[in-house]
């Protein structure tokens, strides 16, 4: 322990720690306490984050293997616990702490006087020490244990009001629904140890690399990790549980549905790369799930009326985009458009919050408007965020997004005119999420004022411990893409930095400069398109135009994110209560009837018998005597004593 | 010698005697008599064959003699044991007829 690195890991049990005393001890102690006790604990762990990060930016071995303890051995199968802290773990690491500190600290407002003010504390940081678990397993044995502790602390805190119905079913459904891509991840950990015999991961990438011919297994695994990613990472057909994930605290929202839990699907691909670069088919698969996913959540981002579902719908659509990366063999971009967009996502999350606190509970963006006026710092820092997210340049998002288009366009993963229409669709939707981030923005911070002369007078801005990690948030959203510059032009730091993890045999296409020139310049024109129609839609013809769209099919559909939840709810959920009825009808008729027919025999029989008991001892007597005489007879006479 | 036959007829007459009291009598103290009149029959019956068995064999015959004994062991503390019992039903209900003893029928 003596290498500076090593010491990361400590990070999650000590937040471990923290959920434990929280939990335990918690409902004891005055109501900040808890809060900090829960921010200190991530709080040491971002710092020896941060000094794993400066001990491993210093020097040519990036890799550091830290085995904790053997957990199975039978025969020449080992399960051996361990972490790897490398410069992808690291920077994971580092957004899961650092964002979660933020986030920790401004909950400790946001939930004052909240009941479950421990219990809230305590999952915070159980989920934090899940989510470090996954990211610094060195197996996927161990991964999946982080995998699924995530998975219950989102459950958790989904339905942390879980006196309301409405919350403990959105819960239930985020659960559920990330059960199906945990079937995939589990399937793809035992077809993993049929083809490699073993599931440490490093082991994997090296054989991986080494395979001459390619078989279909390492197709059908990444396909199956990709199910597993999607359950996480919201994706296509599997996002619908992360709109509904909004009923928890907005907090929650900002830490595990934006910034850091839904991250892991698009981690798993990236930790993977050189299995997934191994199968254009999967990587494409991937690629093409990306791109659809987020197209059609930006879509159903334009109708929302919800303040949290809105973003909701573009998170779903920004991992669209990571997604899209990493199926192109850029790994480093797809955790580039991780880092950056934690940034940004989160302070949206958070300065929703803020207002919903302002506003004591109304999350309605039709009774909002004007309060850029009356909350300035969240309102400033919530333009920052916009901007950044529809691709303003100069600012963090416009860095990534345009490294991710970029890459689809001049991808040699899986040559040809697919990654012309990848570029086509991502193009769409980032002119989409221009005008939907304008939307949400105009609609909430400037425009005349819709709320209730009563809420009017009791708007305020939220206190310093919510405000301060809005504008730390703000500062990174702008300042954070720049670690990422375009590669052809500018030193990009993070591509090697990132690549010293993710080596696969993936190359792209150098195009000439113009060309590279003229991607840049679509991609604002795009987020330029994109904020001026909002803006002509929205101010200057006074959301009219809005307003008649609102009344057509298209707006319904957007509304119904696309009627995904309409289709599940007929096919499946319809279906599973239609075979539980029948087998209900089974059930009475034939079984319980049967068996009760049958008990009513048991029942005559017992009567019957209850007969011969008369009560009388001189009949027991009799009945003995006889029995007696005639076994004697028997005996006697049959030649028994011969 | 009487021989061991009239010895076993009479323990056959005193045995019917006490089935017959048992089966026919409605008052326990008397098919408790009964019982005790059925026990001392098989008592005789043991040593009238132990009798013959040392007159058949070269030495005394025991074991028929240890039965007696133990059975009249057995019959004191049945005695003991079955009046304690009839002394509290009897306390209980002002009577020891046997046949009005079926409350725990069904």
């Amino acid at each position: 322990m003596t290498d500076i690195v090593s010491w990361t890991v400590l990070a999650p049990f000590i937040a471990l720690a923290g959920a434990v005393i929280n939990g335990l001890f918690g409902r004891n102690l005055k109501e900040p306490l808890p809060g900090w006790i829960a921010s200190g604990a991530v709080g040491i762990g971002f710092f020896l984050s941060l000094l794993a990060y400066f001990g491993l930016l210093f020097r040519e071995e990036k890799t550091v293997h830290i085995p904790l303890w053997s957990y199975l051995s039978a025969g020449n199968f080992d399960l051996n616990l361990g972490f790897t802290v490398d410069t992808l773990s690291i920077t994971m690491m580092l957004i899961i702490t650092g964002v979660g500190l933020l986030i920790h600290i401004y909950s400790i407002a946001y939930m004052h006087g909240d009941a479950g003010f421990s219990r809230y504390f305590s999952n915070l940081n159980l989920f934090i020490a899940a989510m470090l678990i996954l990211v610094m397993a060195d197996s996927y044995f161990l991964m999946f244990i982080g995998w699924e502790g995530v998975g219950v602390c989102s459950f958790l805190l989904i339905g942390f009001w879980y006196s309301d119905k409405l919350n403990a079913d959105a819960a239930r459904k985020a659960f559920i629904v990330n059960r199906i891509g945990d079937v995939g991840f589990l399937l793809a950990m035992f077809l993993t140890f049929k083809q490699f015999g073993t599931l440490n991961i490093a082991t994997v990438n090296e054989a991986a690399g080494g395979l001459i011919a390619v078989s279909g297994a390492v197709t059908v695994i990444g396909l199956l990790y990709l199910l597993a990613a999607c359950g996480k990472s919201a994706q296509l057909p599997l996002h619908v549980w992360l709109p509904d994930a909004m009923a928890g605290p907005t907090p929650v929202s900002a830490l595990i549905h934006a910034a850091t839990m839904v991250t892991a699907g698009v981690y798993l691909v990236a930790r993977s790369a050189p299995l997934f670069a191994l199968s254009p088919a999967a990587s494409t698969v991937v690629a093409w799930v990306g791109a659809l996913t987020a197209l059609l959540a930006a879509f159903s981002a334009l109708a929302q009326t919800d303040i949290k579902k809105i973003l909701a719908y573009s998170t779903i659509s920004q991992l669209g985009y990571m997604f899209v990366a990493v199926g192109c063999g850029a790994y480093w971009v797809g955790i580039f458009h991780v880092f950056t967009h934690a940034f940004f996502k989160a302070l949206l999350f958070l300065s929703s919050g803020s207002v919903i606190h302002a506003l004591g509970g109304e999350q309605d963006v039709r009774k909002m408007g004007g309060l850029g006026k009356h909350m300035k710092v969240t309102g400033t820092t919530s333009l920052v965020a916009t901007l950044a997210i529809a691709g303003v340049p100069f600012l963090s998002g416009f860095f990534s997004k345009d490294a991710i288009l970029a890459h689809a366009f001049n991808s040699q993963l899986n040559p040809g005119i697919g990654n012309y229409i990848l570029y086509g669709v991502l193009l769409v939707t980032a002119v989409l999420t221009a005008f939907y981030m304008f939307r949400w923005y105009y609609t909430v911070f400037a425009g005349e004022e819709r709320m209730t002369d009563e809420v009017k007078t009791h708007v305020h801005e939220s206190p310093r411990l919510m405000t301060i990690p809005l504008v730390i948030l703000a500062f990174f959203s702008i300042f954070a893409g720049y670690f990422g510059l375009p590669e052809f032009a500018f030193p990009n730091a993070f591509a090697h930095w990132i690549e010293a993890s993710t080596e696969a045999p993936v190359s792209f296409a150098h195009p000439a400069l113009w060309l590279e020139w003229l991607l840049i310049g679509l991609s604002v024109g795009a987020a330029g398109v994109g904020l001026l129609a909002g803006f002509w839609v929205y101010h200057l013809r006074n959301g009219e135009p809005a307003k008649n769209w609102g009344e057509t099919s298209w707006a319904a559909l957007s509304r119904g994110g696309l009627g995904f939840d309409a289709i599940y709810r007929s096919v499946f959920i319809r279906g599973s209560e239609n075979a539980a009825t029948s087998f209900r009808s089974v059930d009475t008729n034939l079984i319980d009837k049967g068996i009760s027919s049958g008990f009513s025999g048991v029942g005559f029989l017992a009567r019957a018998v209850t007969l011969l008991q008369t009560g009388f001892v001189r009949s027991y007597a009799f009945t003995m005597f006889v029995g007696v005489a005639l076994f004697i007879i028997v005996v006697a006479f049959g030649g028994g004593f011969k | 010698m009487v021989p061991t036959e009239y010895y076993i007829a009479l323990s056959a007459v005193i045995f019917t005697i006490g089935a017959v009291g048992v089966l026919t009598r409605r008052s326990a103290i008397m098919i408790f008599l009964s019982v005790e009149l059925m026990l001392n029959a098989a008592n005789l019956a043991l040593v009238a064959f132990a009798r013959q068995w040392s007159v058949l064999g070269s030495g005394p015959a025991l074991s028929g003699q240890a039965a007696v004994f133990i059975i009249l062991a057995i019959a004191a503390a049945e005695v003991a044991v079955g009046l304690g019992i009839l002394v509290s039903i009897f306390r209980y209900r002002s009577s020891t007829d046997v046949d009005s003893l079926s409350e725990v029928r069904l």
